[in-house]
């Protein structure tokens, strides 16, 4: 049962193999079991969680569920949830009980969908390793010396080790689909604007999207088909028609062009990711795909575009993070400016410090155009590249990182080489696409290796197609860490 | 020196709270006078995680105050951050438009004692009000312990900024300014102007020049000024201060500064040295706020006749003098009433004129009140009353009285809520007041001929003064004849009547 | 370029994070390296390239004129570190 896809688990609900109490039971044991190996789940509430079981229970003996009705799932500790803590991996909110709900709780809320818990995260997202939490690091499942990757890393490793059947996530510069693809599991970021970012707290208003993980291309696609949609709350919520993700999942890949970014293939990525990104190349092919070169000239630029236009929103977002109408407040301070310093010294740590300071530096008086501006100009270099590749194809495949994930504590101290992780991730957040990490092997290491893949704006059904396609001929997404088998 | 050697140039920013439901970027209410943090809602307490979304109305008011100044409404304008830390700034920062505002140029018409002049608009831009800071309240322990209360009901009240260039060069003119400009947001409806509650506020930028000196002078920025008398006073006071400074020998410097209408003086919030770096950058959380020329003309046709406009309407179409076309467009309400007076009274509008300037600008002045309040008698009853004096039913004196015992009547209504329900028309109503109160005018010359001789006869002396070329005397006999009529009698008639008895 | 010990105090004044002279002197040297990566940017020439500040290319929605919101001031003052009739309290503020 915790290896089945959520279809399956629907059936199973369904023909009363099993009660959405019973389910959830065995998700909430596993939790107590296997969590502290992990720190992936800041917070249970297990009373609170069974009785939303029942309600689905009732829902299902009143023929009224939908398909994803008593299924359960963690959110990601950064959308609001009334009755929960919503800390955002940080001090500064550890005892921030939400007043309300985030659109994508209340979707899947609606949906039925049971919530195990709190997963663990960076700091406010900022992170490629889920190291920058107050709450403590986060490992992999794979390999509990390594990182899960960040910034979703709770969610990631909890899905890996089948602590939830499905979480939810935030992508800013990768973090859904860089913690997918060093856990093995299937993540998607949407279109930005396809899901409504209301009650997610913000990191980087342009570029955050929220979006699920799970262990495959169907069961992201059903997730999706709940947390997509229009929200008036939220002004960069696009108004389109309703779209059924999973329709499109059985259709053959046959005359699918991939465009192969040659800036992604000349150096910079491991062997062991190479070996297996190749090897998912030529299986596509083998589906009926053609691939053909492209280019995106300036992605080169994506990383120091985003670590000025990301900590420059976020310098801004995060100062409602003041003392004063919620969160953390300094013991003791001398007057208002003194309440305001200590307060925000003491209860963000120090990567959220580091980009404060730096968005506060490029928007700063002097700098603005050397800095800001001109990263916003590289920005629009960047979207008219992908703009020009996908003339030729119709989605982009690449590796989704660099290498494999790292050890815990060996990028930590280097900033730099921390946020070199995301170099493949990030120009799709700055493009406003949609990507996708897919599970495509293993190093000799044992640790796995994502696929990423890139489509034109709201292409969501023809990546979940691709991936789809390519788990019905590949078997990594089933794979499972041995030590959380049992 | 003295200040005729100098020159003042003053620049005003006005912050003027839309008139709208609810807040710019929330669905919480701007009602004012609420208990503290009552409609504070998640996005103006700035929980994290939520986002704003542009009220409609809100552009709409920015429009229609463009064209009302005949300035350049922005197909695309931009809303930008403008960060600071500040206890009543929830987010930290402040929704505002920046690069790109909604509208530009345009002009507003002064009027002073020197006469009339143009005063050149830079730009008005939407932003969100802050909330407040509270410092005494009673009965508040907290507050007397060093403490301050944040209420950010007024948090995200929608403002239009809206900024002069520095055209004005006494503190009279800046007044006129502010008037002008206070009259014309009212008038389009785009602001309730009331001051004491701050839906209107301005910040005046003063500096001073020897006179012909080019280059403009180092200006202090006064803030928040939300009375007409406070802005002349402080004016005037920093005026004084800065020629004072430079002829001692010192030079001013950049600076904020608060005025204490206590001492009448103006003190230092912060020098430039301290200004804020408020590194303003495009809001992400907001896309560009596009304006197409079909929302403009929609608007366009919704706008009433400008106060300007009105003015030369009054004098060339029905002879009116300026101070009466200027006095009777203070208000678009005002303007309205006596549009509907002069119309009713069948084109008295001189006449009508003369009413709201005299007896019912010294009731609204006497009661408080303004020309829309129950107490005031409808623009149909004036239209009535004047009427009356037209066809000699009443005179001047009886009108008043007339006028008086409407007011009286409306007054006596609402205090014992017992307004009459009647079918009978305005007209039926006054001329039963008129027979009421015994003012209808004695028209029949025989009657008033009985009179008049009676007084003649009983006279004879004031009647020997007048032939012997005393015309006080026949004054006197005047005064006798209106008496003995108990004041109805025509003066007019009384006149012609007592002339011809005279002489034969 | 790179930043000296003076633009770390600056803008930690503006950001209102207190920082230790220890902290300032690591963030400084961080930062360096951080802006020695973000100036790869000024190798590329924007001319005329209008800037980009959203991901998708889409005019404002407008809202209707309604209050839609309640009051929530005890949920909302329930997480609040200082309230008192209804006020957020904070040192005094001396304008």
């Amino acid at each position: 049962m915790i290896n089945a896809s959520l279809t399956q688990l629907a059936s199973a609900l369904a023909a009363k193999q099993i009660s959405s109490v019973e389910l959830t039971q065995l998700f909430l044991d596993r939790i107590t079991q296997h969590n502290p190996s992990l720190n992936a789940i800041v917070s249970t509430q297990p009373e609170r969680t069974l009785a939303e079981a029942r309600a689905a229970d009732a829902r299902i003996a009143a023929g009224e569920a939908g398909p994803l009705t008593g299924i359960p799932l963690a959110h990601k500790d950064i959308f609001c949830a009334e009755g929960w803590a919503s800390t955002c991996g940080s001090k500064m909110l550890a005892d921030f009980v939400a007043p309300y709900d985030a659109h994508i709780v209340t979707r899947l809320k609606q949906a039925g969908m049971v919530t195990l818990g709190r997963c663990n995260m960076d700091e406010f997202a900022m992170g490629s390793s889920n190291e920058t939490s107050h709450f403590g690091a986060v490992r992999n499942p794979w390999n509990t010396q390594c990182v899960p990757g960040g910034s979703s890393g709770g969610s990631a490793a909890a899905v890996a080790a089948r602590l939830t059947p499905a979480a939810t996530g935030t992508d800013t510069g990768g973090s859904i689909r860089q913690p997918a693809a060093l856990c093995g599991l299937t993540g998607i970021k949407p279109t930005y604007g396809v899901v409504s970012r209301y009650g997610m707290i913000a990191y980087a208003s342009s570029l955050d999207q929220g979006g699920p993980m799970a262990k495959s291309a169907e069961d992201c696609a059903m997730m999706l088909n709940a947390m997509a949609g229009f929200d008036e709350r939220d002004s960069t919520s696009l108004q389109r028609p309703a779209e059924d993700y999973c329709a499109q999942l059985q259709q053959p890949l046959k005359g699918l062009r991939v465009g192969l970014p040659k800036e992604f293939f000349a150096e910079g990525m491991d062997a062991d990711v190479r070996a297996c990104v190749d090897t998912a190349l030529a299986q596509l092919r083998e589906l009926g795909a053609t691939t053909v070169e492209v280019s995106l000239p300036n992605s080169g630029l994506s990383v120091p575009a985003y670590y000025v236009i990301a900590p420059a929103e976020a310098s801004s977002n995060l100062s409602r993070f003041d003392g004063v109408r919620y969160g953390y407040r300094a013991p003791e301070y001398s007057d208002l400016n003194d309440l305001y310093c200590k307060s925000r010294a003491q209860g963000f740590g120090a990567e959220v410090k580091r980009r404060i300071l730096m968005g506060t530096y490029v928007l700063s008086h002097g700098y603005y155009d050397a800095y800001y501006l001109k990263a916003q100009k590289i920005r629009r270099l960047i979207a008219r590249d992908f703009a020009n590749a996908f003339e030729q194809c119709d989605v982009i495949a690449g590796p989704t990182s660099p290498s494999v994930a790292f050890a815990l504590g060996e990028k930590s101290a280097d900033p730099v080489q921390m946020y070199l992780s995301d170099i493949y991730t990030i120009s799709t957040n700055l493009a406003g696409l949609p990507g996708m990490s897919v599970p495509c092997g293993f190093s000799p290491s044992g640790l796995p290796v994502g696929l990423q893949l890139i489509g034109p704006w709201f292409a969501e059904a023809r990546l979940l197609q691709c991936g789809h396609q390519y788990q019905l001929a590949t078997d990594w997404h089933t794979r499972q860490p041995e030590a959380f088998a049992g | 020196m003295s200040r005729a050697d100098w020159e003042v140039v003053i620049g005003i920013e006005t912050h003027a709270q839309l008139k709208t439901a609810s807040k710019i970027f929330s669905g919480a209410s701007t009602a004012f006078g609420a208990e503290p943090n009552t409609q504070a809602c998640a996005v103006d307490v700035a929980l994290p995680g939520v986002l704003p979304v542009l009220n409609k109305e809100a552009v709409a008011h920015a429009i229609r105050f463009g064209l009302a100044v005949g300035a350049e409404v922005a197909p695309r304008s931009v809303f930008a951050r403008k960060n600071y830390f500040y206890p009543d700034l929830p987010k930290g920062y402040q929704i505002s438009q920046f690069e790109l505002p909604v509208v530009s140029g345009g002009g507003l018409t002064i009027v002073t004692s020197a006469g009339s002049k143009n005063v050149r608009l830079t730009r008005a831009h939407l932003e969100e009000d802050a909330g407040k800071s509270i410092h005494e309240l009673d009965n508040s322990l907290a507050l007397s312990h060093g403490r301050s209360g944040i209420d950010l009901n007024r948090a995200g009240t929608p403002l239009l900024e809206i900024v002069s260039e520095p055209d004005m060069r006494s503190a009279e003119e800046a007044v006129a300014y502010a008037k002008a400009l206070h009259a014309l947001v009212t008038w389009i409806d785009i602001c309730d102007g009331n001051m004491q509650e701050g839906s209107f506020r301005c910040d005046a930028n003063v500096s001073v020049r020897r006179k012909g000196e080019s280059k403009l002078g180092t200006r202090r920025e006064i803030k928040n000024l939300n009375s007409f008398r406070f802005l002349q006073q402080a004016i005037e006071y920093e005026i004084d201060w800065q020629i004072e400074q430079i002829e001692d020998g010192h030079a001013i410097v950049q600076a904020t500064v608060l005025f204490d209408p206590d001492s009448g003086e103006t003190r230092m919030m912060r020098s430039k040295e301290d200004a804020h770096d408020y590194r303003y950058f495009p809001d992400p959380d907001l896309l560009p706020l596009v304006i197409d020329a079909d929302w403009i003309g929609k608007v366009k046709a919704d706008m009433p006749e400008l106060p300007a406009a009105m003015q030369q309407r009054f004098q060339s179409d029905w002879g009116l003098s300026e101070y009466d076309a200027v006095t009777l467009t203070a208000s678009l309400d005002t303007a309205r009433y006596f549009i509907d007076a002069g119309n009713l009274s069948k084109g008295e509008y001189k006449a009508a004129a003369n009413w709201i300037n005299g007896e019912i600008a010294a009731l609204l002045n006497k009661r408080q009140i303004n020309i829309n309040d129950p107490e005031v008698p409808s623009p149909e009853e004036l239209a009535m009353v004047i009427s009356r004096i037209k066809d000699g039913t009443i005179s001047n004196a009886g009108a008043k009285k007339l006028f008086q015992a409407l007011c009286d009547k409306r007054r006596l209504e609402l205090e014992s809520f017992a307004k009459q329900l009647t079918t009978a028309s305005v007209q039926q109503i006054i001329d039963d007041m008129i027979s009421a109160s015994d003012l209808r005018q004695m028209n029949d010359s025989g009657a008033l001929e009985a009179i008049i001789d009676e007084v003649l006869a009983n006279n004879a002396k004031s009647v020997e003064e007048f032939r012997s070329g005393k015309d006080k005397a026949f004054n006197a006999l005047v005064g006798q004849i209106m008496k003995a009529s108990k004041g109805k009698a025509n003066p007019q008639q009384v006149n012609d009547l007592l002339r011809a008895k005279l002489s034969s | 370029m790179s930043l000296s010990l003076d633009d770390v105090a600056k803008i930690a004044r503006l950001a209102r994070l207190e920082l230790t002279d220890a902290e300032a002197a690591q963030t400084l040297g961080q930062l360096n390296n951080i802006f020695g990566l973000i100036e790869q940017m000024q190798a590329v020439n924007t001319d005329g390239v209008e800037p980009m500040s959203h991901a998708v290319d889409v005019a404002q929605r407008l809202r209707e004129d309604r209050v839609t919101e309640t009051n929530q001031r005890e949920a909302f003052q329930s997480v609040a570190p200082e309230a008192e009739g209804g006020l957020y309290l904070v040192p005094r503020v001396i304008e």
